[in-house]
């Protein structure tokens, strides 16, 4: 296939309480090996999967977030959260994983995959996508 | 156009499997070209024969499975998805040591790549869920 599309999952649920961040996660990286153009956008409660510090051991659910950390070596590099989400919920950056990809084209350099977007931003990043998937 | 549709609730709890028939069912009608509908979460339970609802509600997933055979139209159940949810064809059902399968005429299991391809393939792809 040689077309290139551009891709955008959108994850608006929380990463517990349903299953749909887990299993939004399970298509991005299964979609990662299509070569297409990628990106995730973390909007409302969807904000919370990428919170550091997740530890689900009295609940017995499975923790899944070290998977976004392995995100970067899939060439998923672009993930646009919100900042009105983030405020609404007492957020900040500093609450979010700290992800990184490295760079091949400028010498492997390590840079950061969180992007803090406006709501007025994302929604000229979502104009601009061919396939829009949302979970 | 060329569509492609992805539903992600399961039957009769959410009207999201109903509202997806529809849209298809139209757009087939209105001579568009419908490429794959993928099921996904809850919404693998569209494909399992073992539904049996009220005589006097629809029947939603046989109404897939004539959608299937009149257009032939290409019903893939995420394989993922419908382990998890205990739906099986007759090869995952002896692959995984179960006893019986219950995925209904007209469905198919197969992998995620096959949402992928749907998003390069179609001109429009539509997420029914919530």
């Amino acid at each position: 296939m040689s077309e290139t599309k551009k891709f955008m999952y959108v994850n608006r649920h929380a990463p517990y309480g349903t299953v749909y961040a887990l299993e939004g996660l399970e298509v991005v990286l299964i979609g990662a090996a299509f070569e297409q153009e990628v990106s995730m956008a973390f909007i409302g409660d969807g904000v919370f999967q990428l919170k550091q510090g997740q530890d689900t051991v009295d609940s017995d659910m499975k923790n899944f977030s070290p998977t976004y950390r392995a995100l970067g070596d899939y060439e998923v590099n672009r993930l646009y959260v919100e900042r009105e989400s983030l405020e609404e919920r007492g957020l900040n950056e500093d609450d979010l994983m700290p992800l990184t990809w490295e760079d091949e084209d400028d010498d492997w350099a390590e840079k950061k995959s969180i992007h803090i977007v406006s709501r007025a931003q994302l929604s000229d990043l979502l104009e601009a996508q061919d396939v829009i998937l949302n979970f | 156009m060329k569509f492609s549709v992805m539903v992600n609730e399961g039957p009769y709890t959410h009207q999201a499997a109903d509202t997806a028939y529809h849209f298809i069912d139209a757009a087939l009608k209105a001579g568009h070209e419908v490429f794959r509908v993928f099921f996904y979460h809850d919404g693998v339970n569209n494909g399992t024969r073992m539904t049996t609802p009220p005589q006097d509600d629809r029947n939603i997933v046989n109404r897939w499975s004539a959608l299937a055979a009149e257009h032939d139209l290409d019903l893939v159940l995420c394989v993922a998805a419908a382990q998890r949810r205990g739906i099986l064809d007759a090869d995952e059902a002896k692959r995984n040591g179960k006893d019986a399968d219950n995925i209904a005429p007209g469905f198919r299991i197969s992998g995620l790549g096959q949402l992928i391809e749907a998003g390069i393939q179609s001109d429009r792809v539509l997420v029914f869920g919530d």
